[in-house]
């Protein structure tokens, strides 16, 4: 293809940069742009092609660019990114390039990062539970490998310690680790800083791969981040036959930055100035997830994003919560207790639960006990709501019963604290134990014989 | 059109080329296309991208493609092909995965020897050298027209596959063979009034975005049954009826869906997984073939036509895979079955309509959709019907359309919701304070409706019982009194209420908890016949009828109410599966002698 130098630019305005007299380009094509007095050229893609005239979209930053002088050249191929299996380890900034001073990669192979869409024929359906040592999450809304699980969270709310927490301590059936891959979207640089030193501290970081692209960084650097990350977790899960673990963190400032882009290039915007097409560029990250027939490999994904204003009706999480499996939402008002983690666990939803559980996976009462405190917490909160109006003396012994269990079930079973790591059986006991606050009668989901096999009796007898 | 132009046409595309001109994103506009014809298939490129001419101008076209356009650029050629977009039609259909424009999911999967979908790929809808056994049902010399049936062919273990005569053709037998064909076969000649010979082979075209001719429609006066308790009772939906299931996400959309198509009694199912997860098709692949259908004993899949453009898969296919669907669903509606269409979900339908607008350049409607959004909504869903269908046999088949919307938030004011409510008759409402305190189905009992229930009350009367519609009234009108007996409770509490108000309260929390929460998940709480969904609902509702005048006395206490033995036994009731006409009335009498002791 053409490797002319085109010097005609007529137009930069914000991330577009429009290239005059072009022949022969592509759409999509990855377009290097030297600009004067820099060494290092600044690299874009085509967005819109007609003849003659190119609307490129500059990756990195286009501060400080000028048209004099500069010089474009379109590649004649898409933007690829090499990988490798050492990249294992390794820190990389938002646009692909090694960020911690170690050797260049040599790449085993050069993939483009859209990816290609997953026939769904060729899918095989998750069903591996996975063990967070988080109650709150393998007791209520388990989680599976292959699955997409996003964290809904607010401002101010500890998302990062629930995501580290769970990269540290999430474990197959077969007591495997996970491949990490780690990418931040605009995040400050503490918050990225949290997570490389938590990673290194539990000693995950030779199981990880890294991105960093931080609020200081190019905003349109970051549309192709997180594609990055996931085209490195695909070749990681597809090729090498890893299970691999991304965490996306903060999907909010991506959607932003698409934003910004669609702006630019005055699109016809959809909801609160998001682009129209904001579910499908969203579908195209999280469907990247999943299980292949054949591969040994998984993608599981947790992006992360921040609700803003705590509104789950906000494009980002509603178009998020249409695409993924579920959800895992923060809870305000848990943190506020100083509980957790803060796991909202009635908000939340893994869609793929029922692959994950019973006999065989984690325990042949998992199910039945599960909606049993459901049941019993969503009666408890009740309680406590008609208690505030009405008054405690308004309740009569099973409703205080209740209110009890809804308190322990909160301080002692979501919030086990940042370092306890609890497998699923102990977990599941603990959820017995609580149940024991409660009289019997009221135990209507769960069958006798479970009762008998598993609810600890020294206690029943007390109450 | 006959298929005999269509299959030439298809075989000579090299007929006449264009230039493109422009790229962005799907749409392509391409110059040298003055004599092409509007939805005319095009091919884009040397690699062959499948594409549709959606505007003619002078002699630029705009194409939308249905694969990824990176690597495209002005220059590269555009392909005609004469032929509009059309989806192929012949037995091998069912127990079929396609992708929007009808190329088989596993085939694709074949010719990109991995697990995504590489562009450019070509594959026939159908096998096409596999050979069907195909039984005449008309000799020569008879005379036959548009919609007669010529033979038959065993699709599946399930399905009868009747091939017709193709809309515009007829005449007089000339030639009929019986025996294996392939389907590209000539089975039949047909010797038209012109004298023209028609050949006929299994395989027909059919353009999709044009509704297949019928006779005539007919009022539909029978409900699709679901084995859904409050499908069927409270918000039924016609043979052959359009409805809508909006929901916000978590709602449950999917699960309400897949269990419709899972047991209602239409005999062919097209689930349209449009713009959703690629794992929930994927379930449907793994799950239809294991389960067995309750109509017939025989697995699911041997029923189904699945159409798969997940979320991540091209935009444009996805604008066209709803058609695809309701055409080849029209096809078996024609054939004389009863159909079912899923679709879900429309509001993906619909943004990728709103994206190709954009790209258009067209005046945006509301929120960006284009102008044409309603429009486009009512005429896919006014292909549903029930059909007097083409042919001198007088077949009468339907199709039911349901579709699901994603409104964002859940707000049912956006324009998609808005523009699908004003065409379909039955409409349940999804609620996501009801899924948040998991009572499944999560659909809202004050806010849905189904228009079509006036309609059914001769069935009822006739099939299931004589006072079907008083006491799915009655027991309604409880649930909309419930409502605003627990607005007071929620202000003064329980203690103000008269034990006539109490009473309400007790047998609506009845119908709510059991009768209408139902586990999609237990093999034996998913499916409930509509006579034993009678049972039910009259026991409970017995319990009010029964209690009216008890309550009224003086000596009435609400404690011994709920120790009756026949109180805790309701929740049970949906669990007898064997139970007949007369356990329920049994049990009726029973409630009754229990609550008539209370009095005395």
């Amino acid at each position: 293809m053409s490797q002319k130098e085109y010097t005609d630019i007529s137009s930069i305005a914000g991330p577009l940069v429009i290239v005059e007299g072009v022949e022969g380009a592509k759409y999509e094509e990855l377009v290097e742009v030297n600009v004067t007095g820099e060494s290092v050229p600044r690299f874009g893609k085509v967005l819109d092609i007609s003849k003659g005239r190119a609307v490129v979209q500059m990756f990195g930053d286009t501060s400080g660019m000028t048209a004099d002088g500069a010089r474009a050249r379109f590649r004649g191929e898409t933007l690829k990114l090499g990988v490798s299996e050492d990249m294992l380890g390794r820190v990389f900034n938002g646009a692909g390039r090694v960020a911690d001073g170690g050797p260049e990669i040599v790449p085993e192979q050069r993939l483009n990062i859209g990816g290609e869409p997953m026939n769904p024929y060729s899918r095989e359906f998750p069903n591996d539970f996975i063990q967070t040592g988080i109650g709150s999450i393998d007791v209520m809304n388990t989680l599976v490998r292959g699955q997409k699980l996003p964290i809904f969270s607010g401002a101010g709310l500890p998302h990062a310690r629930l995501a580290a927490q769970i990269a540290r301590q999430a474990k197959v059936n077969d007591g495997g680790e996970f491949a990490i891959v780690f990418a931040t979207l605009g995040v400050s640089f503490e918050e990225a800083e949290y997570f490389r030193r938590e990673f290194e501290e539990a000693g995950a970081l030779e199981r990880s791969v890294l991105f960093i692209n931080t609020a200081a960084d190019p905003v349109v650097e970051r549309i192709s981040t997180p594609r990055m990350a996931l085209t490195t977790a695909e070749y990681l899960a597809f090729e090498k036959g890893k299970h691999v673990l991304v965490i996306l963190t903060d999907l909010t400032n991506y959607c932003e930055a698409l934003r910004e882009v669609s702006a630019a290039r005055k699109e016809v915007p959809g909801r609160r100035g998001y682009p129209g097409y904001l579910y499908t560029d969203l579908s195209t990250l999280y469907e990247r997830a999943g299980r292949v027939k054949g591969k040994k490999g998984t993608i599981t994904q947790i992006p992360i994003l921040t609700m803003p204003d705590d509104d789950k009706t906000h494009p980002v999480p509603d178009l998020t919560g249409y695409i993924t499996e579920g959800q895992f939402v923060i809870s305000r008002e848990l943190y506020r207790k100083g509980i957790f983690p803060p796991v909202d666990v009635q908000g939340s939803l893994s869609r793929l639960w029922s692959a994950g559980v019973g006999e065989g996976k984690t325990r042949e009462d998992h199910s039945a006990l599960k909606d049993q405190l459901f049941a019993s917490y969503a009666t408890g909160r009740e309680v406590r709501e008609l208690a505030v109006v009405l008054g405690e003396a308004s309740l009569d012994d099973a409703d205080r019963a209740h209110l009890k269990f809804a308190d322990a079930f909160e301080s002692e079973f979501v919030g086990q604290g940042e370092y306890e790591n609890r497998s699923v059986q102990e977990s599941l006991d603990l959820g017995w134990k609580l149940l024991t606050l409660l009289p019997q009668t009221s135990l209507k989901r769960v069958k006798p014989a479970q009762i008998e096999k598993y609810m600890p009796k020294t206690e029943a007898v007390k109450k | 059109m006959t298929n005999s132009q269509e299959t030439t046409t298809l075989n000579n595309e090299d007929q006449a080329t264009g230039v493109i001109e422009r790229v962005t994103g799907p749409l392509v506009r391409a110059n040298g296309m003055s004599s092409a014809k509007l939805y005319e298939v095009v091919k884009v490129s040397e690699e062959k991208l499948l594409g549709e001419i959606i505007e003619l101008h002078g002699d630029i076209a705009a194409i939308q493609v249905y694969e990824e356009t990176a690597g495209i650029g002005p220059g590269d050629v555009v392909y005609r092909t004469g032929r509009t977009m059309s989806v192929a039609l012949a037995p091998g259909l069912l127990e079929s995965i396609y992708d929007g424009v009808q190329r088989p999911l596993k085939k694709i999967e074949v010719a990109s020897g991995n697990c995504y979908i590489k562009r450019g790929i070509e594959a026939d809808a159908v096998d096409m050298s596999k050979v069907w056994k195909f039984t005449p049902t008309v000799k020569v010399g008879d005379k036959v027209e548009s919609g007669d049936v010529l033979g038959e062919v065993q699709e599946t273990s399930v399905i009868v596959h009747k091939v017709m005569v193709p809309p515009n053709e007829g005449g007089v037998v000339a030639s009929i063979k019986e025996g294996e064909f392939k389907v590209t076969d000539e089975i039949v000649a047909l010797k038209r009034e012109d004298d023209s010979i028609a050949s006929i082979t299994m395989l027909q075209y059919w353009p999709i975005r044009k509704p297949r001719p019928k006779k005539n429609k007919i009022f539909p006066s029978e409900p699709l049954r679901t084995g859904g308790r409050s499908v069927d009772t409270f918000f039924p939906i016609a043979k052959g009826g359009a409805g809508c299931i909006p929901g916000p996400f978590g709602a449950g959309k999917t699960v309400t869906q897949q269990s419709i198509a899972k047991h209602c009694d239409a005999q062919i199912i097209v689930y349209i997984g449009c713009g959703e997860r690629g794992n929930e098709m994927t379930e449907v692949l793994s799950e239809f073939p294991h389960l067995i259908d309750p109509n017939t004993g025989e697995p699911l899949m041997k029923r189904t036509i699945l159409i798969a453009n997940t979320s991540n898969m091209p935009v444009a296919a996805r604008e066209a895979s709803v058609y695809t669907g309701i055409t080849i669903a029209e096809y078996y509606r024609d054939m004389g079955y009863n159909v079912a269409l899923m679709a879900d979900s429309t509001s993906r339908w619909a943004e990728a309509m709103r994206e190709i607008s954009g790209r258009l350049e067209e005046m945006p409607g509301e929120e960006g959709y284009p102008a044409y959004l309603s429009s486009r909504t009512a005429e896919f869903y006014e292909r549903a019907g029930i059909v007097k269908t083409l042919g001198s046999d007088d077949r009468t088949g339907s199709l039911t359309v349901i579709g699901a919307v994603s409104p964002p938030g859940g707000d049912l004011s956006e324009p998609v919701s808005q523009a699908t409510l004003r065409v379909t008759k039955t409409f349940w409402s999804l609620d996501a304070d009801l899924a948040y305190k998991k009572h499944f189905p999560s659909i809202n009992w004050l806010n849905s409706y189904s228009l079509y229930a006036q309609n059914f009350e001769e069935f009822w009367k006739k099939e299931i019982a004589i006072d079907f519609a008083d006491v799915r009234k009655t027991a309604m009108t409880l649930l909309e009194k419930e409502s605003k007996l627990l607005e007071i409770v929620r202000l003064v509490g329980m203690e103000s209420l008269s034990n006539g108000d109490r009473l309400v309260l007790e047998v609506a929390r009845m119908i709510r908890e059991d009768f209408l929460f139902q586990n999609a998940f237990d093999k034996d709480d998913a499916y409930t016949p509509l006579e034993r969904q009678y049972g039910i609902l009259k026991s409970i509702v017995t319990f009010y009828d029964a209690g009216l005048d008890a309550v009224q006395l003086p000596e009435f206490n609400f404690v011994d109410f709920t120790k009756m033995p026949c109180y805790a036994e309701v929740a049970n009731l949906k669990n007898q599966l064997k139970w007949t006409e007369e356990d329920y009335q049994t049990f009726q009498d029973r409630v009754r002698n229990e609550i008539g002791a209370l009095a005395g």
